[in-house]
């Protein structure tokens, strides 16, 4: 452990972001390698392009939307603060009770309603905090493929946002899209077990 | 194939004793009589077969005896009710014949009785599932099962040094090895008979399912090569053979896989090709699978491995080519064989333990060996995982742990592979085979019967149903693509990279390979999910008909065409037919003459009471396909006619209450919600918040004429487009001029009047555009039924019809020609109201002619006679027959998309 602790030591901030993230020190060094390695020039945080490398990333319907996920609010760098703050979203829940966490504490990165949240953030492209029709359709083209034609899609994403909007606003607002997926298991199902 | 399997059913019949039908002695005549026999009983030519059908009869009655009371099935396992009565019927034979009949044979067992179980399970083994727990399966069945069998032997060749074995049973370490390998392996029959009762959680029964299934590739090597080792005798055996027992097992493993695979490949391809014989599609998907089975046993590979990876690699594609019917058909083929060879086995195996001179007792080997399967099952599944949990994302729990531990039944397959023993090479097998028979009893009786208090007391998750909605279908998809990226972020390859890889190879080459064209969109999870709830819509939506619809949604024969329903959903029809048109019932309401009113009455009178004449144009007797033209469309009509007159009963009750309700739209909307029906799709103009759904637009009204009901079966090839339909009718006890104006109040049109037209000034479509069609208008609009619902009745009921036909394309739009019946058209002519009406709107433009849609179909060629013989129906307006007061007058009007376009 001792030795970990000293390579952790590379890691700018170590300490505060493993308290921001949960990671343990070997989760934490791994991504930093990796992070390294994403990091082609050495610049010291990684631009769209490093990710764009990755190249099952490419293929990946959803694969611009979640690098985009990795630079909010527009800004083009990414530190590796970001890099993990992002990445927390798909740590395991841990077994702890929740009644035993302190109440002050923000919501750890990786409970259920902050794993939703990134999912929805995927959805809801210009941040209204709504998924509207059109935006659910932009996804379904996205992931259906090119065998549904265009009409399919549009009456599959009308009846999905009509499926979960129950204020009748034409649009999945975040609450909506928690309540349709309240019988999944999300803590299980947005979980990388390797992300420790 | 049958007659050679009757020697290995073991039924041979000795004489008379068949005591099951006592009745049907064999009175075969020894000798020809001298003349010509009038009558002649030939038992011995029908015999063979004719026990086996009646030892099934048997089977099934037991069954429907046990299910008469709940009670019982509730409590106990039909299993153990089987292997009861098994133990019974056994010893009825016993004391009738002086001697064991009718034994569960190793060949029979592994030839006939398993492949039907196994491939059912394989077929419908929920593959997401299985590949999630993949890990955990394969470790409990190939770690858990040599961990098994390797102790249990172990320790009873320990018991046997230790002198708690009668030394009447001789057996060395490696005998004991070899009984080990048998009694080891966790049954699939066994634990599918009782888990399917149980309703543990899904993790937990694909586990330990799956185990049961893949541990058959272990166990056959095991029992392989340890008998071998027997029969060799163990001073020969070499260390090349330890070797080669090591290679066998991955040979027999993968080889057994391997050609499940390739057969599966063969059985998607094939059924890509069937789409002119439709009716051998599921013998195809029953033969193939069987042909796996039996090659793989020749092979000596792994059957029950071949044929569940057969079921599991093909089922996506041979969904998705063969038809709906085939669909049903296999898995209701599958699931009654199924049923029908587990029923059979438990029998046979409670009556083949009656027979006392296949075994011998002793008591510290059956004792031991309970002892022992249960002690190390329990140690193996704590030990595995234990290491298992290091690497899982959920870990399984302590409460998991004893539900597997418990869960491990042994079954049939042990009892037959320990009948399949050479009694010269292993002395000591009339032991064993007692022991096993204890075993399986114990297990499955006393097991089976105490894992369901167990589970509840235990409070095991239970498995919990519910339905599968989009925005689960849709977000499950998201989160798939979403772990796949961050694993790729991340840079570790794990299971989710691995099936993303995989679903792109599986889309662009083996779906493209293996996928009928047209079948290969539907397939997408996503639409299918779509389609599955559409469907389910519609038919929830009949369930609850009765209540909201009138009966034109049942008896105008407006079902779009069969290849274009599929696709074509409620909220694409409503979005394409919306777009700001009026739906006004109150202007259409207004306008009518009492002329047009009896024309419609009329006719409605004799479309109502008139059966279509049954057509015998084509006469169809081919075997291969199946027709299904006339005699279907006569029934649907029969059942059209049949609906129409219970909702008119139902109606009329109901009537009054509309009238006065104000608001009754809401009030659906919220049963809708309530039942889970089309919860999404409503179809008001502009919905009021507090319904929980909104539809965008507001939908175009075309009005057409009840002579839409004579043209009933050209409509059933008429392409989609045709429109929805929208209704409006009064009934026939509250027809009266005094209640029209009351109702025109009342009804319900408010709510879905779109902001700006109140349209009575405007020009209705059918004046402006074709117009030579006619306009009937109801006076009482007591319902209006929502597009939505009519939509989903339509559909339900095309789709159910299309689905023998995958959905393709749809073809252009016919041509439209609006061809109306000339009594309509004169009708149109003599209702000069209707001008007031007319929306001159393009959006209101008419849809096309039905009957001429109808017509230019070329396979609906026989229908023109038809058409014909209906016209004189339409065209005799006789107002003095009813009087309009009092006529039962049914008005429909015609929403259509069509109008669009």
């Amino acid at each position: 452990m001792g030795a970990r602790g000293s390579h952790a030591a590379v890691i700018p901030d170590v300490d505060s972001i493993r308290r921001e993230t949960g990671f343990s020190q070997a989760s934490l060094l791994r991504l930093y390698h990796r992070f390294r390695a994403l990091d082609r020039n050495k610049k010291g945080y990684l631009s769209r392009m490093d990710l764009q490398q990755i190249g099952a990333l490419a293929v990946n319907p959803l694969g611009d939307r979640i690098i985009d996920s990795f630079f909010p609010d527009g800004s083009q760098r990414l530190d590796f603060a970001g890099f993990v703050r992002i990445l927390a979203h798909f740590r395991p829940v841990d077994e702890e009770d929740p009644g035993m966490r302190d109440p002050k504490q923000p919501e750890p990165l990786n409970s259920r309603m902050n794993k939703l949240r990134f999912a929805f953030q995927l959805y809801d492209l210009d941040r209204d905090g709504k998924i509207s029709k059109h935006e659910m359709l932009q996804v379904l083209r996205l992931m259906v493929g090119v065998q549904v034609t265009e009409e399919q899609l549009e009456s599959i994403a009308e009846r999905t946002v009509q499926e979960a909007d129950e204020d009748g606003d034409g649009a999945v607002s975040f609450l909506e899209f928690a309540k349709s997926l309240e019988k999944m298991n999300i803590e299980q199902k947005m979980s990388i077990r390797v992300l420790k | 194939m049958l007659r050679g399997a009757l020697p290995l059913l073991g039924l041979p019949l000795a004489g008379a004793e068949t005591t099951e039908e006592p009745t049907r002695e064999p009175g075969s005549p020894g000798e020809p009589p001298p003349g010509l026999a009038l009558f002649r009983w030939q038992w011995h030519e029908v015999e063979a077969p004719y026990l086996v059908a009646l030892w099934i009869l048997v089977a099934s009655l037991a069954k429907i005896v046990f299910h008469l009371s709940r009670k019982v099935t509730s409590l106990v396992p039909e299993s153990c009710l089987l292997i009861l009565l098994g133990l019974v019927l056994g010893g009825i034979v016993l004391a009738v014949a002086k001697k064991a009949e009718y034994q569960l044979e190793p060949g029979t067992f592994f030839l006939f009785l398993l492949p039907p179980i196994v491939l059912d399970s394989g077929y419908f083994m929920p593959s997401r599932l299985f590949f999630d727990n993949l890990g955990a399966i394969l470790t409990y069945a190939v770690v858990g099962t040599l961990w098994n069998a390797f102790t249990t032997g172990a320790a009873l060749w320990g018991l046997q040094q230790a002198g708690l074995v009668a030394s009447r049973v001789r057996a060395g370490l490696l005998d004991f090895l070899l009984f080990g390998s048998l009694i080891s392996a966790v049954d699939p029959v066994a634990v599918l008979a009782v888990f399917e009762e149980v309703h543990v959680n899904e993790t937990l029964f694909i586990i330990v399912f799956g185990e049961s299934l893949l541990n058959d590739a272990v166990t056959v090597v095991l029992y392989k090569v340890c008998n071998s080792f027997v029969e060799m005798g163990s001073a020969r055996v070499q260390a090349t053979d330890y070797l080669k027992g090591v290679a066998s097992l991955f040979v027999v493993s993968l080889g057994g896989a391997a050609v499940g695979l390739v057969f599966a490949f063969l059985l998607a391809l094939t059924t890509r090709f069937t789409k002119r014989v439709r009716i051998i599609e599921p013998l195809l998907v029953f033969l193939l699978a069987y042909a796996a089975y039996l090659t793989a046993e020749m092979a000596s590979l792994s059957a029950i491995l071949a044929v569940t990876m057969c079921g599991l690699g093909c089922k996506k594609y041979v969904e998705a080519n063969i038809s709906h019917k085939s669909r049903t058909t296999v898995k209701y083929t599958m699931k009654t064989l199924a049923s029908c060879a587990e029923t059979v086995i438990f029998m046979l195996l409670g009556i083949s333990a009656v027979d006392s001179s296949k075994w011998a007792w002793d008591s510290g080997l059956v004792l031991g060996t309970l002892f022992f399967i249960l002690f190390f099952r329990a140690l193996g599944v704590v030990l595995q995982t234990w290491v298992l949990n290091q690497f899982r994302l959920v870990p399984l729990d302590k409460i998991d742990q004893v539900v597997m531990s418990y869960g491990g039944l042994r079954g049939a397959v042990a009892f037959a592979l320990v009948i399949l023993l050479d009694r010269n090479k292993v002395p000591a097998k009339d032991y064993f085979v007692a022991t096993t028979i204890v075993v399986v009893f114990f297990t499955v009786i006393v097991q089976g019967l105490t894992i369901k208090p167990l589970v509840k007391w235990l409070k095991v998750k239970r498995s919990e149903h519910h339905k599968p909605t989009l925005n689960q279908e849709l977000h499950e998809h998201t989160f798939d693509h979403i772990l796949a990226a961050v694993e790729d972020v991340v840079g570790h390859h794990g299971y989710h990279y691995w099936r993303d890889r995989w679903e792109q190879f599986d889309k662009k080459y083996l779906s493209q390979l293996l996928m009928r064209r047209s079948a290969y969109r539907i397939r997408d999870q996503i639409w299918d999910v779509y389609y599955r709830l559409n469907i389910r819509d519609a038919i929830s939506f009949v369930d609850q008909g009765g209540h909201v619809l009138s009966s034109t949604g049942l008896s105008l024969p407006s079902m779009p065409s069969r290849n274009s329903v599929a696709e074509t959903s409620v909220t694409n029809l409503l979005r394409e037919s919306g777009s700001g048109a009026c739906l006004d019932l109150q202007v259409i309401d207004t306008v009518r003459s009492g002329r047009d009113r009896e024309d419609a009455v009329m006719h409605h009178l004799l479309c109502g009471g008139l059966y279509k004449p049954r057509r015998r144009y084509k006469a169809s007797c081919s075997r291969h396909f199946i027709s299904k033209d006339a005699q279907e469309r006569q029934d649907k009509e029969v059942f059209q006619q049949n609906m129409k007159r219970r909702l008119e009963s139902f109606k009329s009750t109901k009537h009054n209450i509309c009238l006065t309700k104000s608001k009754p739209r809401p009030r659906k909307a919220g049963r809708k919600k309530k039942d889970g029906v089309a919860s999404a799709e409503a179809t008001n103009g502009k919905p009021p918040r507090d319904l929980s759904f909104q539809d965008t637009a507001a939908v175009i009204l075309t009005v057409e004429s009840e002579e839409e009901e004579e043209s009933d079966s050209s409509e059933t090839e008429k392409e989609d487009d045709e429109g929805i339909i929208f209704v409006a009718r009064a009934t026939s006890e509250v027809l009266q001029e005094g209640k029209v104006s009351g109702s025109l109040e009342v009804c319900p049109s408010p709510r879905i009047i779109p902001p700006s037209p109140t349209c009575a000034e405007k020009e209705l479509p059918w004046k402006s555009g074709q117009g030579d069609q006619a306009v009937y208008v109801s006076s009482e609009t007591t319902k209006i039924v929502p597009v939505d619902m009519q939509m989903g009745w339509d559909q339900s009921l095309s789709s159910l019809e299309s689905l023998a036909s995958p959905p393709c394309t749809q073809a252009p739009p016919l041509p439209r020609l609006p061809v109306w019946p000339l009594a309509a058209a004169a009708a149109a002519a003599e209702e000069p109201t209707l001008d007031l009406l007319s929306d001159p709107r393009p959006s209101f433009a008419f849809p096309p002619s039905l009957a001429k849609a109808g017509r230019s179909r070329s396979e609906s060629s026989a229908d023109i006679p038809q058409q014909q013989e209906l016209q004189p129906l339409m065209g005799p307006k006789d107002p003095t027959r009813l009087s309009p007061g009092t006529a039962n007058s049914h008005w429909c009007i015609q929403l259509s998309r069509g109008g669009l376009l």
